[in-house]
């Protein structure tokens, strides 16, 4: 797939020395939806500041397109839409004003068949003639996004766009990113919640003490990294754990009423069969089990653990 | 260049302006008619004429001057201090738009506000006492040059603030007490020697003094030195906002 954005060596230290970036290399794919996943602190922000012109660089190149976001920033901006994490908008602008004076800063001649498309999308064509102090936060998110999308843009970075959103505008709000990318809309979200990375993310990137840990497809991460456990919740409980079984390397948990076996995902034999018949030899009986594959988030976390 | 951007900008502070209406012209309107009223109808009627002018004449430039050079400072650092506030700066900072085509949007609503409220007070003077406008091309001159030059310093002013006390510091006092000691009530001739040296360094002098000639053709230093003060002043503060957006200073990290 086409590279839309290429980050190479980027790093930024700030007059504090806080380096907040170290070295990046990253390309975000035309068309897809890339998570950026990370702690407080990580980088997430500062990455997506550089790449959108907010923030200088202190090293390192980043191409949007081809362009350069220094030498060719005209060209490079236009492409891109911005969600910023906070709710910044001005309160005493109407929201069809502040809108359409979104497209005229990106350098676009007025649409205002576009502008009310982009309204309707997002549920305030209704409130186009209220001022926006007027807005709750839900709508004040979404006219935020509406400014970015006011431009028609080809790239569209959402930073955290559903922190302290209920979750039925969270669930629209996916649905929405969703129709954009089918729309061809190149999509990066920085977001503390996995679960919305891994409902989304068609690549996830995660990033730590601002350096990129890790980037893969969201699928083949869980398929590499996910860890998959069976737990049988046994009729008796035991002492320890026969050393018949000990090659199961198997745990015993809840007062040694459960088994726990964590096999490999992607292996082509579980060894579940095996393990079955090895209990059945032990007379080792079992009222009940069930299998769960590690999350998302079970891997993020163990991911930035290591990272430390 | 971004035209619709700088077309946004520009409307969208002068949006702001119709918003703000009652604060943005009436209330400075009605202020210096006050002045009006006070020096030139009822002290002005008993101060003798100054080189051959009605006192109450004789202080429309300087009172003009005094809005001109206010509100080009307040509009234009406020302008640009207030999405610094707000947050919305990032916007600005993402578009597609150079620091000159911003600078220039900003600076020059903010100076389109200031002129317009510079010729409602002149309509409103002509009111309260008789006047006359010897020279009207460099009064236009004069009111764009000066308001121009103040609303870039009124930019800087918005770009250096990091809190509302610091951005009503300098109009407070700065633009003000020099506005006041700058010949804007008296000519500088009845003042001392020693004093008159001294006003010499104020710049506001030459603002008020060129624009004075514009009207009656007296001033208190030559008129050729006034404009070159004037785009002295334009050509410093306009290295200044260049030097801000090649730093980044106070806007980006």
């Amino acid at each position: 797939m086409q590279t839309i954005i290429s980050v190479s060596g980027l790093s930024k230290t700030y007059d504090s020395r806080f380096q907040a970036l170290k070295r990046i290399d990253l390309d975000i794919r035309r068309g897809e939806i890339f998570a950026l996943l990370g702690p407080n602190g990580a980088g997430k922000t500062t990455l997506i500041s550089i790449i959108c012109g907010i923030v200088k660089a202190s090293e390192g190149s980043v191409r949007v397109a081809g362009h350069d976001i220094v030498a060719d920033y005209r060209a490079a901006r236009a492409m891109i839409g911005l969600v910023p994490q906070e709710l910044t908008t001005d309160a005493f602008e109407s929201v069809w004003a502040t809108v359409s004076f979104s497209r005229g800063l990106f350098g676009r001649p007025a649409n205002p068949a576009h502008i009310e498309r982009v309204l309707r999308d997002l549920s305030l064509w209704d409130k186009r003639d209220s001022k926006i102090i007027t807005l709750s936060g839900g709508m004040k998110r979404r006219l935020l996004i509406a400014k970015a999308l006011s431009h028609e843009p080809e790239i569209l970075f959402l930073d955290e766009p559903t922190a302290g959103v209920d979750v039925n505008l969270r669930r629209d709000m996916w649905q929405l990113v969703r129709s954009l990318q089918a729309t061809g809309v190149t999509i990066i979200l920085t977001t503390h919640y996995i679960d919305e990375a891994e409902e989304m993310a068609d690549r996830i990137g995660v990033i730590s003490k601002g350096e990129i840990i890790l980037v893969d497809d969201k699928v083949e991460l869980m398929r590499k990294l996910g860890k998959k456990q069976m737990t049988l919740q046994l009729q008796t409980a035991l002492d320890r754990i026969p050393p018949a079984l000990a090659a199961y390397q198997l745990e015993l948990a809840s007062d040694g009423n459960e088994l726990i076996y964590t096999f490999d995902a992607q292996g082509e034999r579980s060894g579940i069969v095996a393990l079955l018949r090895d209990l059945n030899d032990a007379a080792i009986a079992f009222k009940d089990l069930h299998t769960t594959q590690s999350s998302l988030e079970d891997i993020f976390v163990s991911l930035v653990k290591d990272a430390k | 260049m971004n035209w619709h951007a700088m077309r946004a900008i520009y409307l969208f502070e002068m949006a702001r302006t119709r918003r703000t209406l009652l604060q943005s012209v009436i209330s400075p309107v009605i202020s210096t008619s006050l002045y009006f009223v006070v020096f030139g109808a009822a002290i002005g009627s008993r101060i003798d004429e100054i080189e051959g002018i009605s006192y109450g004449a004789f202080i429309v430039p300087g009172l003009i001057m005094l809005s001109l050079l206010t509100q080009s400072v307040s509009n234009a650092s406020f302008g640009i201090y207030f999405p610094k506030f707000t947050g919305t700066i990032y916007e600005l900072l993402s578009a597609p738009v150079s620091y000159l085509e911003i600078a220039a949007s900003y600076v020059g609503a903010a100076a389109t506000k200031s002129m317009i409220l510079g010729l409602i007070i002149l309509a409103t003077a002509g009111l309260f006492v008789p006047l006359q406008v010897a020279h009207p091309v460099w009064m236009l001159l004069f009111l764009v040059l000066t308001a121009v030059t103040f609303s870039l310093f009124g930019f800087i002013i918005g770009i250096w603030a990091d809190n509302f006390e610091k951005l009503q510091l300098v109009p407070l006092l700065i633009i003000t007490p020099l506005t006041f000691l700058g010949g804007s009530f008296y000519s500088i001739n009845m003042l001392p020697p020693i004093w008159q040296t001294i006003t010499l360094f104020n710049p506001v002098v030459y603002l008020v003094s060129g624009f004075r000639w514009s009207f009656y053709d007296v001033a208190d230093v030559s008129v050729g030195i006034s404009l070159f003060m004037t785009v002295l002043f334009l050509a410093v503060f306009l290295a200044v906002v260049g030097w801000i957006f090649k730093s980044g200073y106070r806007l980006k990290t």
